[in-house]
């Protein structure tokens, strides 16, 4: 018994965006504090080319926070994550890797259709989708076992398609 | 008297101009609407050699989606390939480039011989003033129009960035004038659940796509000429 607490990461990631919105809103204490009761551990934040820098922590009794801007692969920081929140453009990074994702949409981007995305999969119970201002309601609310785990896409009905159309014989 | 017969021969030669344009429009508009008729329909001769390929990648998302799609197709068929990517896009054509050198690495062909990678001017960057975007456009109007000369593809796989409305434009052109016929293959994003994006309308409504494929079923009920694909992702 006793010994170390599991180490539970939380990794926010923007990929090479600028999302200032989502950095502030999970540097904050009461958005933490949630995340710490709900036994998380570490919070990791990719911020990318954003300005707004996090603060960082460290301490039993407040969730780790640390932050960097880039980084070549986010493949192995996804993969050792218990959770993801991130910007839309990794939402099949992350579903293919089978994590469970919160997605937040950018709503200073124009022409958001990154949005009908994010909720059509969060309809399918793939994500959720939130906005930085709903995504503190968004983790109190969040129940990750209710994820369905997301089946990969397939390309070969479209080269199907383009074959037969260019009269190439079918496989 | 003179002025008679001049006031007579001017108005003669008029009509003769205008019923010579009405003659040319017409015909243009004739073949315009074979062109379209063709292009919707797959191509009669079965196919017996590889066909050249043009494929246009657009940052972020629209890469992965397009290198998911040329994983699964005949790289034998399509091929040679070419690469376009818009000139500030960095990333772009290192993925394909990394694609490519993996299958030569794979099958010992040399990547010069099946695959080149360009780069094309946009027509306008974000947050770039309309003023200058007229310029800027233009220019890239004509490094379209040079790339398209030197290529001529005989296939043009693109999946939404603005890169490829100037081309799939150029396309059809030359497809009008008999310089090449292009079968231009569209992907829509899976990004794109209820609408269509910008270049994605453009090509359905002025009927320019031989085929546009969607991924989603409700986009396919609002644009019934388009084909329901499922997802790619």
């Amino acid at each position: 018994m006793g010994g170390e607490k599991t180490k539970r990461v939380i990794f926010v990631t923007v990929g090479t965006t600028c999302f200032d919105a989502l950095v502030k809103a999970v540097d904050s204490e009461t958005l933490q504090k949630e995340l710490l009761a709900k036994g998380y551990t570490h919070l990791l934040i990719q911020m990318g080319r954003g300005s707004y820098l996090p603060t960082k922590s460290e301490g039993d009794c407040n969730l780790v926070v640390d932050y960097f801007t880039f980084s070549s692969s986010i493949a192995d920081h996804i993969k050792s994550a218990s959770l993801i929140i991130s910007h839309a453009g990794s939402i099949f990074e992350t579903l293919k890797l089978g994590k469970p994702l919160i997605v937040v949409v950018n709503e200073d981007l124009m022409d958001n259709h990154q949005s009908e995305l994010g909720e059509k999969l969060a309809n399918r119970k793939h994500l959720y989708c939130a906005s930085p201002q709903t995504l503190h309601q968004t983790i109190v609310d969040m129940d990750l076992n209710a994820l369905v785990p997301y089946s990969p896409g397939d390309a070969t009905p479209v080269a199907k398609h383009i074959n037969r159309f260019l009269g190439f014989p079918d496989d | 008297m003179e002025n008679g017969n001049g006031c007579c021969f001017s108005s003669v030669s008029s009509i003769a101009t205008l019923s010579s344009v009405a003659v040319v429009v017409i015909l243009i508009l004739i073949r315009v609407l074979h062109v379209i008729y063709c292009s919707g329909r797959p191509l009669s001769k079965r196919a017996s050699k590889p066909v050249s390929t043009l494929i246009i990648l657009g940052s972020g998302g629209h890469t992965a989606e397009m290198l998911n799609l040329l994983a699964v197709l005949q790289k034998d068929r399509f091929n040679p390939r070419y690469y376009i990517a818009a000139a500030t896009d960095n990333m772009s054509l290192q993925k394909a480039m990394m694609l490519e050198n993996s299958l030569a690495s794979e099958s010992g062909i040399k990547v010069a011989d099946t695959a080149q990678f360009m780069k094309i001017y946009r027509s306008r960057e974000v947050g770039q003033s309309y003023i200058t975007s007229v310029w800027t456009t233009l220019i890239a109007t004509v490094h379209a129009l040079w790339l398209m000369i030197k290529i001529r593809p005989e296939v043009i796989l693109c999946n939404g960035p603005g890169t490829c409305i100037p081309l799939c434009v150029i396309a059809f052109i030359f497809k009008v004038l008999g310089i090449r016929w292009s079968s231009i293959f569209y992907v829509e994003s899976i990004a794109r659940v209820r609408r269509l994006s910008l270049s994605g309308l453009l090509l359905y409504k002025l009927w320019m796509a031989d085929q546009l494929f969607v991924q989603w079923p409700q986009l396919q009920q609002q644009y019934p000429r388009a084909t329901y694909v499922g997802r790619l992702m």
